[in-house]
Formats: structure tokens, sequence, C-alpha cells
């Protein structure tokens, strides 16, 4: 009978490296097997941007007074709000995690969630590479149709960023992408408690839609609600296409970018003991 | 030195006790009523390195529990075990290297990719070196006879193809301890024999220590000696298999082939007759009265031919559950 063998950390951190990779390169090849469906599914979910584009031109075109094209409206003009809402795409393209927590609830109630306990795994790295898989397949699919969008509303658009604008807004994305799924995956461990979390899912999805200033531009929430700045919503769409659009003052983007990955911080600490003591709850059900 | 070390294992569930009709759910939004289920029951048992048991036991019995806790997947609420001088639920990367838990769920292989594909992350997962890794998933797949469906993805396989390929995941890192729950479960006889014959080898070649489960006798007389049979989680028998027979039954079988091409009237006040197949009539007799009925018999009527043997230990379990109310 084998003993049990210890590692080096060099050893360790090779090993663990070589199962990232492993996971990435797995999860894209699953992801690219019902091509047909994925394609589809990634060309579909351009639909809303460009009835959300006519939507804000009817608004505009209603709130304009004697052909006066230029209103604004709460300090966005037409093409500041179809730049703004373009770029909150780009965003959310980073931060939605579509299927993340009811996944995580599902394999908790079907039993199947064992194989990260069984295994010499561990459960987040895993789901978070795996989403990795997903996110990177998607840009691959849906990059050709952002453009395309970009290119049609590029007289709305402002000139390029200064080199640490874009800098500054690469990491809010990839920021994004962090609090995203740390949000998700908190929520989806909660079923370790109550099974069944599709409610809190929905509260979560409406919460995010309004807060993170996906619908309206956050500046517009924060006038009669105030507290929405300090949440961690705000940064899953808001904040990069704010920064983008300069519309954070450069002497506090740095403390903005801290508070985004403090909320990193925060979610990752709460996700561990939500695993930890989640998993003490767990019954092992599904026989 | 044993591998396996359980001490007074216990697990309590708390279950929702939903009661019947509309009025009784929505009363259960407000207040509900819990009660304790005893899955596992201070259940003690030793495991020698290499051995390979059996576990019995109805339905609910507590098998699977018992399974779970030595996997690390749930934590008791009392008493102590230790795998490989591991304690399970603690999770430790280097017991969980060292053990492999195959259930009849097969849930371990990606499901729309070739089985390969899933072989190969478990080759990282456990760190398996290239060589060793390719030598034993030859020796693998050849001992289950998978080498051709390796390419095709895990949907498309049947259940008995999808079941080797499960027990393949599980043996690549050269498990020292092999749980097996229910793993020839809804399969064929074909596939159900591949896969004792393949169990029943490499157990023998490798020498890990087995606990299987399983509700089909045949599994458990083809690859265990040893036996724990549990119900209503406690342990009622840890001994020989053989040994169960002899322990719970109350009854032998009497094969008696007449000299006549008939089978006479009356002969069922001597026991109960299982099977009437003239010349041929099978009676299932109390054990203590065997001797004095084969008396009777053979001075009453003219027989030709006469075997006693032991009943078969599925018909022996199944009665021993239901008398113990499993």
């Amino acid at each position: 009978m084998s003993t049990s063998t210890s590692y080096s950390l060099k050893e360790n951190i090779v090993a663990s490296a070589r199962v990232k990779w492993l996971i990435l390169k797995t999860a894209m090849e699953e992801r690219l097997v019902y091509r047909g469906d994925f394609a589809f599914a990634t060309l579909v979910r351009f639909l809303p941007i460009v009835t959300q584009i006519f939507l804000w031109n009817a608004i505009f075109d209603n709130a304009s007074i004697d052909g006066d094209t230029d209103r604004v409206l709460n300090g966005y003009s037409y093409a500041n709000m179809v730049a703004y809402y373009l770029l909150v795409m780009v965003a959310r393209a980073f931060s939605s995690m579509p299927g993340l927590a009811n996944g995580i609830a599902l394999s908790v109630r079907d039993g199947s969630v064992r194989k990260y306990l069984i295994q010499p795994v561990d459960m987040l790295d895993y789901l978070f590479w795996h989403r990795i898989a997903h996110k990177l397949v998607y840009y691959a699919v849906a990059i050709g149709p952002f453009c395309l969008v970009f290119w049609l509303c590029r007289d709305y658009l402002p000139g390029w960023p200064a080199p640490q604008v874009t800098l500054a807004w690469t990491c809010s994305l990839l920021m994004a992408f962090l609090i995203g799924f740390l949000i998700e995956s908190l929520i989806g461990l909660i079923s370790f408690w109550f099974l069944e979390v599709s409610s809190l899912i929905f509260v979560y999805m409406m919460m995010n839609y309004f807060l993170s200033g996906h619908m309206i531009p956050l500046e517009w929430i924060s006038e009669w609600i105030p507290w929405v700045n300090y949440l961690p919503f705000k940064y899953l769409a808001y904040f990069p296409a704010a920064i983008l659009l300069g519309r954070i003052p450069p002497e506090t983007l740095v403390v903005e970018l801290s508070i985004q990955a403090s909320w990193i911080v925060v979610l990752l600490a709460a996700n561990r003991v939500a695993f930890r003591y989640g998993v003490r709850r767990y019954g092992a059900f599904g026989g | 030195m044993p591998a396996i070390v359980v001490e007074n294992l216990g697990r309590t569930y708390q279950v929702y006790r939903k009661r019947e009709g509309l009025l009784a759910s929505l009363r259960g939004l407000f207040r509900r009523e819990y009660r304790q289920v005893q899955a596992v029951n201070d259940v003690s048992f030793t495991i020698e390195e290499g051995e390979m048991l059996a576990f019995l036991g109805p339905n609910g019995a507590g098998k699977t529990t018992t399974l779970k806790l030595l996997s690390g997947l749930i934590v008791p609420t009392s008493g102590t075990a230790t795998v490989l001088g591991h304690v399970p639920w603690k999770r430790e990367d280097a017991y969980r290297r060292r053990f492999s838990l195959v259930t009849g769920q097969k849930e371990q292989l990606w499901w729309d990719l070739p089985a390969q594909e899933s072989f190969r992350l478990h080759k990282e997962i456990y760190r398996v070196s290239t060589q060793d890794y390719n030598s034993r998933l030859q020796e693998l797949t050849e001992l289950l006879d998978v080498t051709e469906l390796m390419s095709q993805p895990v949907r498309e396989l049947s259940l008995g193809e999808r079941m080797r390929m499960e027990l393949i995941a599980a043996l690549l890192h050269r498990p020292d301890v092999l749980f097996l729950d229910e793993p020839t479960i809804g399969l064929d006889v074909v596939s159900q024999r591949k896969v004792q014959q393949f169990l029943l080898k490499y157990q023998k070649e490798q020498g890990i220590t087995v606990i299987l489960t399983s509700h089909y006798m045949k599994d458990v007389e083809a690859l265990c000696d040893r036996a724990i049979v549990i119900n209503k989680g406690a342990v009622i028998h840890d001994g020989a298999l053989a040994e169960i027979v002899d322990r719970f039954s109350q009854h032998k079988i009497v094969e008696l082939h007449f000299a006549s091409d008939s089978t006479p009237n009356g002969i069922d006040r001597y026991g109960v007759v299982l099977e009437d197949r003239p010349p041929m009539l099978r009676l299932q007799v109390e054990k203590q009265k065997v001797s004095a009925v084969l008396s009777q018999i053979l001075a009453e009527y003219s027989i030709e031919d006469i075997s006693v043997s032991e009943r078969p230990l599925e018909d022996v379990i199944a009665e021993l559950f239901s008398t113990e109310g499993g």
C-alpha cells in the first residue's frame, strides 16, 4: 500500500496551474459541443441592445422641445446615453454569470456537488476556471457583433481614452468579473441551507438591474437612493462605463478602484465562510 | 494494520415532517415539525488492509450514510473513524488522493465530452505522472473492454459502458481504499458480470481495501468473504458471508425425487412446498426438524434421491430484512 506523498511548494504551484489549465481547456471544449445553440444564444443577446437604443431614441425625441435634438436628460445627451448603454453592456459581458448560482444549487440538490468534496479540488476554484472558459468562448463569438454595434454607433462614442484611463477601465472590467462571480457563487452556496435559491436569484437579478446602472445611469438613482454608491452592484456595470466616459474624477479613480478591490476581498471571505459552514450542514442528498 | 477503524459512529438527520394536504402545507409555512432520524447508530468495525467487505442492508439501513461518512462527505453526530490514518470529514487532500467513491449515480465524467477528456483532468487533479497514466489507462481500458469507446461522448454510452468508465476514472490514481455504492445497479447481466470479474481481478492484483454495498447478492457472493449486515443504522452481523445463512436462516431446503411419476398428497405437513414438479418436490423445512422429517419421509414414501441444502443467501437476506422491519 502506498503512503501519502508530500509535495513541495513549487510542485504544488505547478500542479495547481496544470489543473486550472485543464479545467479551462476541457470546459472550453464542452462549451463548443453545442455550437449551433451557443452561436444563436450569443447573437440573440444583441437584440436587446438594439431595442434599448431605439427606446432611448424615442425617449429623447419625446423630451426634446421644438426639434431641439441636443436635449440633455439629467446630464446625459442622447449620444452620451447610447455610449453609456453600450459600455454598460461591455461591463455586463464580464460581470453577468448566467446559470452559476442555479448550477451550484442544483448540484447541492441532486448530490453531484459531492465530486468537489471527494476529489482533491477546490470547488470555487474549479467553478471559477470553468466560468472563465465560458466567458472566453463567449467573447470569441461575441466580439464580431460587439465591434459591429460599436462601429455603427461610432458617432455617439467619445474618442479613444488616455492610456491610464484604458488601464483603469480594464482593471475595473476584470474586477467586475470577479465581483459578479463571487456574488452569484455566494447565492449558490446558500443552497446548502435552503436548497432552493431561485427566488433569491430573482431578487438579485432585479437589484442588479436597478442598482448596477444597467437600467438607467446610476447618477439618476443616487439622487433618491444615496446609499446605492455603497453597494457592490455599481461595480458590475456603471463603474467601468463611467470610467471610460470620464465621469469618474481622476482624483477619486484610485479610491474607487480600491473600494472595488475591497469588495472582492469581502465577497471572497464570505464565500469561504459560506462554503465551510455549508459543507458542514450538508446532508449529501441524492442517495 | 487496519485500513479503516470505525468506533461508535453515529449520524442523525433532521427531517421536515410534511403532513398531507394543502392546509397542512400552508400551516407548514409558519410552523414546521421536524423529526430526528438516526441514519447510523453506534456503528463500530475494523477493516484490514487489502480486505474486500460487503455492506448489506435494506434501503435506508444506513449503508450509504456510512460510506458518505467514510468519504468525508458528511460529518458524524457522534463517534470517530479513521481511514488510512485520516479523519475523513477533515477532507485533507492527502486523504482525498488515496480513496475513491463510486456510486450508481455515475457523476464523475463530463457528459458531453469523451471519457478520455475527463480522465486527463483526473490525471492532473490526482497528480498522476504521464507514464503511470498511460500504462494504467491502457490496463484499465483493456480489462474493462472499453478501448473502442474512448473517443465517444459519454452521453452516447450505454449505462454499463458509462459505469465502466466511472470505474476507470475512480482507479486512475490507484486509490488504496475504494468505496463502491451499488456499482452494478441498473446494469444488465453481462455488464454486471464484467464489472464483477474486473473488481475481483483488480482487487486481488492491487491489494486495495474495498467496501461494497449492493442489493445484488450475486455481486456480494462473487466478491466478498466478509459481510457487515446493517439495519436501522446498527450493525446486526459482522463476520463471514457464509455465516449469515447459517446464523439467520431458520430453514433448510430438502429436495426429494420420488420413485413414482407423481408427488404424494399431504407432504406439506412436513414443511412449505417451494416447488412441485413431479417426480421432484422441493420442501422448506425448519432446521431443527430436518433429520426427523427425513426419517419420516423415507419411512413413508418410496424415494429415489434426496438432498438437503442451505437456502440461497438472497432469500435469507430478504427474510432477515423483512422480519427486522427494514
